[in-house]
């Protein structure tokens, strides 16, 4: 079955990064910047002053009998389910308004920026309290956290991609739909989703797999005292390595392999497959994704079925809801309006950010000392280091096997599917190994913890060379071929210039999510054992533990920072460079 | 007869804002009366403005000034009983031929039984039939057009506008819907009253229309008005007919030589001339063309156009940029070699460089200017930006770019300055 081609991100699914963001800095950027991290401060204080009353709350023990693992998995499933429903919804509202309002888009866009480089985990932490205080002394908010932490893993990437395809609907399509009196309910569901669509469904893909990486951290969380299992896979891997149970974790493993490979087949190939159909481009020729699942649907109609009802709902909607049509008359008054809503906004925005300067400089400036902040810093270019050298290394490593696999169609079928599910992998699964190692050799935790953060991420640099690789025209490789070009002239001129472009594209993923998995990479335990190093990540992981919420603020908003940073002044030019010099075609 | 028009066009004037402020003009003075069943031509070369006009017709932009009426009422917005085909097809790839026909009858909440007669009976018409539950990417371009008109038919409208309907399609095809569409109209089979078809194919345009209105640019306008008197179905080969385009083709010269005087005549406005992205391979490939038997220094436009399968908006920018350099002259439909162009035609490849550079440098305003100011500067080295922002007082930023590309692509077969991409750099580095 040839279905890798699926996987691959291409030119139409992937994100551009930095497509918004032409100029270096805006004002705006600076705005969502402090609105986004005043947002934290506002879960954060107010988690502080709920903490203790709900310490108590009583859970189901879990077991780390095998044979509670399907129902357990099938509860993680389900959570990751409700999560993306989520994430849908929160796409197809925020990331219109993004598109659809060039006032609201100045400061939502820049926002989901933003808000990508917060780190999930940190999430997590200022928001459990929050959501166990809704539904006081029952499971239900534990659950509502946990889903909320998985949809923020999953959600900042749909939004963009959905953001962006709003904005590239191809003018023509839009004036048939405007000529045809389309309603614009009728416009989004029947021209700009189906647009949309494919770009979304391999967004929603990656975010999966990003997804599973912190289920372990969601389902199983302890802020200061209070500290909860939900049953879920999750919380079975966290058990077994709380219990130094190694039996465990291998049927975790083939668990969490069972299910990554239910989804794929039976839900994600199949997507991708359909959605192919879609697409704008409609040039003949090269590989169509397939899909078995996807036949035997076809086949059993169920796949007709299920689109006529969507159609059917569409139409019914858009029959239900009245046109609204704009005499000429009003479009004047529509100016007025809009100057005063304009006015309105602005207000709106000034509080906002002045509401977030407020709590940002209660739990930053009055909790922590200038020696805190240094401190902060420092460990903050600890990870720098960490991330940069080990994605230096992750390019040695992956870049030439990228190269290889990409240029061989049968190597490719073969790989993409492992190093998908290895992209999935949660860092936890890991520690008994890594610890053994550290312990039993005497090893530096500072530096031999630190490929646990690369673990999961290092993968989406081989995805892009691989895609980068396999897109190198036919005819270029043969002229090579022709003049004889072979060997490291051959790497230098031909195959390394040809991937960069993607290569950088995978890199600034990688780089991202390194980030992000710090908090669980640089602070690892196997029972009693824990090791730590020096690093933000093990002081968000610290502070998270000891429930000290002014610390948890203060590195979330440094960690962004840097992250916003470090994108903006390296990737973003790196980028553009290579769009510039190295785009094919 | 023509008591009521279906549309009329008075005054109409269309400007974009540009980014320093400025306005740029891209229609002005445009005046047009669609009667009952006629077919207008809109005539002229890419940038004249009559894409722009059709969509100011079909409502999908408003004009600046002046005023469009649609059976005497003023359209504001996309109008009922006014349809479009257009040059891409627009049709919607994730519907079926089916579901892309009755989108715009859904639009209107046509009750479904409805709706599902009037897309059959349309997709009947057009000649679709079979094909209703095929997805777009299944079908040939050519029936991917006939899609876009039977969805156009379908809403019953009064007026059809084309917006270079056959122009993405190969020749063959492109003349099997004209003539599919053209039977149709004379049958008077398809629903709708009038017709504007906008087109920069001279032939294509003498073969459809009643009336041709010809279009000039910068800004856009019309020159002049042409009936065609021929009846339908009308013969390429019919003398009369051969007579008409070759009548447009001297309009069209005409027009064109008259707007480079000006731009010739009027130093102020010399670096400020608008140049087409025409690269040197064409201009000798012209130049050879004319130069050689059967033409021997002078040739037909029509002839030319027909011998090498160009449309006009290809060969008038080339046989233009020859024009302007001194190579040849272009007037009443003919092109004929100075004795300049006859002498590059016949020199060896670094004679020719020698040549064009001579001209490129004396009768290319922007050419000198860049070169004077690579030669003034100590350094022999000027930023793109320099250029671009003295180029973006007289038109608009993107314009401004293509004249600049066009200039260093002649620069560089010339050898007269070379220029850095990368660095976004002119400079003397090779100099002739």
């Amino acid at each position: 079955m040839s279905e890798t081609e699926a996987a691959l991100p291409s030119e139409t699914t992937r994100v551009t990064p930095f497509a918004f963001a032409r100029t270096l800095v805006t004002r705006w950027d600076l705005i969502a910047l402090v609105i986004v991290i005043g947002v934290v401060a506002v879960l954060a204080d107010a988690s502080r002053g709920l903490l203790e009353p709900l310490a108590k709350l009583n859970a189901t023990p879990l077991s780390l009998d095998p044979s509670h693992l399907p129902e357990y998995a099938a509860r993680t499933t389900l959570r990751m389910f409700a999560a993306l429903a989520l994430s849908l919804l929160f796409t197809f509202t925020y990331a219109t308004w993004a598109a659809k309002s060039e006032r609201a888009g100045k400061l939502l866009v820049p926002a989901l920026d933003i808000l990508q480089s917060v780190p999930i985990l940190g999430f997590i932490s200022v928001t459990v309290v929050f959501f166990m205080s809704l539904v006081p002394g029952r499971v239900l908010g534990v659950e509502l956290a946990a889903i909320f932490a998985i949809f923020t893993s999953q959600a900042w990437n749909m939004a963009f991609s959905f953001y962006q395809s709003l904005r590239t609907v191809p003018q023509e399509l839009q004036e048939v739909a405007r000529l045809f009196h389309l309603s614009a309910w009728m416009r989004f569901w029947q021209v700009e989703v189906p647009f949309a669509l494919p770009a979304l469904i391999w967004n929603t893909m990656m975010s999966m797999s990003g997804g599973w990486f912190f289920v372990v951290a969601s389902e199983s969380i302890a802020v200061g005292h209070t500290q909860v299992a939900l049953p879920g896979i999750g919380s079975y891997i966290a058990a077994a390595i709380d219990q130094r149970n190694l039996h465990a974790i291998g049927w975790a493993i083939l668990t969490m392999l069972i299910v990554i490979l239910a989804y794929d087949q039976l839900l994600f190939r199949p997507l991708v497959a359909w959605v192919d159909g879609l697409r704008f481009e409609q040039e003949p020729g090269g590989h169509r994704p397939r899909s078995w699942a996807l036949t035997v649907m076809r086949r059993s109609r169920l796949l007709s079925a299920l689109t006529h009802a969507f159609y059917a709902g569409v139409r019914w909607t858009s029959w239900a809801i009245p046109v609204r049509s704009t005499p000429p008359s009003r479009a004047i008054a529509r100016g007025a309006a809009s100057q005063r809503s304009g006015f309105v906004w602005g207000v709106a925005v000034a509080a906002l950010v002045a509401v977030a300067l407020a709590y940002i400089a209660r739990m930053i400036v009055l909790g922590s000392s200038l020696n805190d902040v240094i401190e902060v810093v420092g460990l903050a270019l600890a990870t720098m280091v960490r991330v940069f050298v080990l994605i230096a290394l992750a390019s040695l490593v992956w870049v030439p096997i990228g190269v290889w696999v990409g240029l061989r169609p049968r190597v490719m079928e073969f790989v993409q599917p492992i190093a998908q599910f290895l992209a999935a992998f949660p860092a936890n699964l890991l520690f008994p190994i890594v610890i053994f190692a550290i312990v039993n050799w005497s090893l530096n935790p500072d530096i031999w913890l630190s490929p646990l953060m690369i673990l999961g991420t290092q993968w989406y640099i081989l995805f892009n060379v691989i895609a980068g690789a396999s897109a190198i025209p036919g005819e270029l490789r043969y002229a090579a071929a022709n003049l004889g070009v072979g060997g490291w002239l051959w790497w230098r001129k031909v195959a390394l210039p040809a991937v960069f472009p993607f290569y950088v594209t995978g890199a600034i993923t990688a780089s991202g999510g390194s980030w992000n998995a710090a908090i669980v990479a640089e602070l690892a335990t196997w029972g009693d054992t824990r090791l730590e190093a020096h690093g933000l990540g093990a002081y968000i992981a610290d502070a998270t533990a000891a429930g000290d919420f002014h610390r948890i603020v203060l590195g979330i908003a440094t960690m962004s920072l840097f992250v916003v940073a470090i994108n903006r002044f390296f990737w973003r030019r790196l980028y553009f460079y290579a769009e510039r010099r190295f785009r094919l075609g | 007869m023509n008591a009521a028009p279906l549309l009329e066009v008075k005054g109409v004037r269309k400007s974009f804002a540009k980014a320093d402020g400025g306005e740029h003009l891209v229609l002005e003075g445009v005046d047009l009366r669609l009667s009952e069943g006629e077919i207008v031509g809109l005539l002229g070369r890419s940038g004249s403005g009559k894409s722009t006009l059709l969509r100011l017709i079909a409502g999908l932009d408003s004009p600046s000034a002046g005023e469009i009426t649609y059976l005497g009422q003023p359209v504001v917005g996309p109008a009922h009983g006014i349809a479009m085909v257009f040059q891409s097809f627009a049709i919607f790839p994730w519907l079926t031929v089916f579901e892309n026909v009755a989108l715009g009858l859904e639009a209107l909440r046509v009750p479904p039984a409805e709706i599902r007669r009037r897309s059959l009976q349309a997709i009947d018409l057009i000649g679709l039939d079979g094909f209703e539950s095929a997805y777009p990417r299944e079908l040939s371009g050519g029936m991917r057009q006939r899609v876009g008109f039977a969805r156009a038919l379908v809403v019953h409208p009064n007026i059809l506008l084309m917006d270079e309907p056959f122009s993405a399609l190969d020749v063959l095809t492109a003349e099997t819907l004209r003539t599919d569409f053209l039977d149709l109209w004379c049958e008077g089979r398809m629903p709708i009253k009038g017709v504007i078809l906008v087109t920069h194919n001279i032939e294509e345009a003498v073969l459809m229309c009643d009336r041709i209105l010809v279009f000039g640019s910068n800004p856009g306008r019309i020159v002049t008005e042409i009936t065609v008197p021929l009846p339908q179905p009308r013969n390429r080969l019919d003398p009369s007919f051969r007579a008409l385009v070759e009548r447009i083709y001297v309009e069209m010269t005409a027009r064109a030589s008259g707007a480079n005087a000006r731009s010739e005549f009027l130093p102020g406005l010399g670096i400020g001339t608008r140049l087409p992205r025409v690269s040197s391979n064409l201009l000798s490939g012209l130049m050879e063309t004319v130069a050689a038997p059967p033409f021997n220094g002078a040739a037909d436009l029509p002839q030319i156009a027909s011998d090498l399968q160009m449309e006009i908006d290809e060969l008038f920018p080339v046989a233009e940029t020859l024009q302007m350099m001194r190579f040849a002259e272009v007037a009443g439909g003919d092109i004929r070699l100075t004795d300049v162009g006859i002498a590059f035609a016949n020199a060896t490849v670094d004679e020719r460089k020698k040549i064009f550079a001579r001209q490129l440098l004396s009768y290319v305003p922007l050419a000198a200017h860049i070169r004077r100011v690579l030669d003034e500067r100590p350094s022999h080295t000027a930023r793109k930006s320099r250029f671009l922002d003295e180029l973006e007082d007289y038109m608009s930023e993107e314009e401004a770019e293509q004249t600049l590309r066009a200039v260093v692509s002649w620069a560089r077969y010339a050898e007269a300055f070379a220029y850095d991409d990368e660095a976004a750099v002119f400079s003397l580095e090779n100099p002739s």
